[in-house]
């Protein structure tokens, strides 16, 4: 009962535990990449930045589906609130991947980088997405436009993942190849533990944003009762 | 089955019968995509590749399809179209497909003019390219028509368009160019086939929850 009643405040607890952990293991206790030395330990963070923002837009899209298919009241909310998490995760992602970049490369961008090419077509097909829900009157209207669009999204990753595969072998020859996922127990454990950190920060910010919004909505319903 | 296609021959019948009666689409897409390409020929430095213009051509042909796509719902809106053909007997998914097989029309029009200024003002067109043209319309109608509507109702309107297409259609530059410069077009060719059945099926399947309340 108090679990259910003190979710957000639970799982923020866990965000700084979890993340404290992370930052330890990536700073004391996980060993340097042979390779690259130091600055790989921003992997640590970025990757499952990543990973968290695709979890945020799967989570919005299953959202927009549910409010599609079921009508479940709050889905449009929720589906919102968590693709404007993945938004925000987004923007993490071009921002850590452009700092490793300028470290082991010498340069702010590259376009071999797949990943860093697909966030960036994600994060403005993402922005539209607000554009889109705020040139629309909030209602039901609105709530099946973003839906739509939201699924449009999911779609379009896989998607955009192969044209890029497909594109870069006539924008740019191999530079790098792949570097294998070969790694090390210790990098493997630390991964996880910063993934799972990074994962209960967005979930914690999601719970956060979404009572802001309902409370928000309580209180004009209010307002307006007393008007 | 027959009755649904009945009715999507005639909602397009429709736009092509307006269009024959208003000339304002086509006209201007004409006009749009060989001022784009005169354009690109001073936007190229002298002695650069073929392979350079052959990405041109791409670019002129999706801005050429947004021009197109942008007033797609034109009269739909203005007018109040929409309220009458929500009111019509027939499935929603119907207004859809006809109104992108109107504006297949009208950009298949628009290209067969392009294609072949194309040739003339910078290099020869293959199989490949041509090939690679059908399918990147067919992925342009399908998204285009269904943002279209979308951006028919917002406020923001033919500004909201770009916004929402550009990142759908980069996937269809990566495959149109690469079907027209790259070797092994077939992959290319594959790729796109597969974006027009994936956007194609969830167009059709979401357009009505765009344009009901």
């Amino acid at each position: 009962m108090w679990l259910r009643n003190n979710q957000v405040a639970v799982l923020a607890g866990l965000t700084v535990v979890l993340m404290a952990a992370a930052l330890a293991l990536i700073f004391f206790w996980v060993p340097n990449d042979a390779d690259q030395g130091f600055s790989q330990r921003i992997f640590y963070f970025h990757v499952p930045i990543a990973l968290t923002a695709y979890v945020c837009f799967g989570w919005g899209a299953l959202k927009a589906f549910f409010h599609l298919w079921k009508r479940s009241p709050g889905a449009d909310l929720e589906s919102y609130v968590a693709i404007h998490q993945g938004v925000i995760f987004g923007a993490l992602t071009l921002i850590t991947g452009s700092l490793w970049a300028k470290v082991s490369w010498g340069v702010w961008w590259t376009w071999s980088e797949k990943q860093l090419v697909l966030f960036l077509v994600l994060f403005l097909f993402y922005a539209a997405y607000f554009m889109l829900r705020f040139s629309v009157e909030p209602g039901p209207a609105r709530a099946n436009l973003s839906a739509v669009y939201a699924l449009f999204g999911v779609v379009l990753i896989p998607v955009s993942f192969l044209a890029i595969r497909l594109g870069e072998r006539y924008i740019h020859p191999v530079v790098f190849s792949s570097r294998g996922p070969q790694l090390a127990d210790s990098m493997l454990l630390t991964f996880f533990v910063a993934w799972a950190a990074l994962l209960a920060l967005a979930g914690t910010l999601y719970r956060l944003e979404l009572l802001g919004k309902r409370l928000d909505a309580e209180l004009r319903e209010l307002k307006e009762a007393l008007a | 089955m027959k009755r649904y296609l009945q009715d999507v021959a005639v909602l397009a019948k429709k736009d092509l019968v307006l269009e024959l009666r208003a000339r304002d689409t086509v006209p201007a897409m004409l006009l749009f995509v060989v001022a784009a390409l005169v354009t690109f020929h001073f936007a190229l430095p002298a002695r650069s590749s073929d392979l350079a213009a052959k990405g041109l051509l791409w670019i002129a042909l999706i801005f050429t399809a947004l021009l197109g796509l942008s007033r797609a719902f034109a009269a739909e809106r203005d007018q109040r179209l929409i309220d009458g053909l929500l009111l019509a007997p027939c499935d929603r998914s119907a207004i859809w497909l006809a109104k992108g097989i109107a504006t297949l029309g009208f950009l298949t029009v628009a290209e067969l003019v392009a294609l072949p200024a194309y040739s003339i003002f910078f290099s020869g067109i293959d199989g490949a390219t041509i090939a690679g043209v059908v399918l990147v319309d067919l992925g342009i109608c399908a998204v285009g028509t269904l943002l279209a509507a979308m951006a028919s109702v917002s406020r923001a309107r033919e500004l909201l368009l770009p916004l929402l297409f550009l990142p759908l259609a980069i996937p269809l530059v990566v495959g149109g160019v690469g079907a027209s410069v790259a070797s092994g077009t077939g992959r290319y060719l594959g790729f796109l086939a597969l974006y027009d059945a994936l956007f194609a099926i969830l167009s059709w399947a979401s357009f009505e929850y765009v344009v009901a309340e």
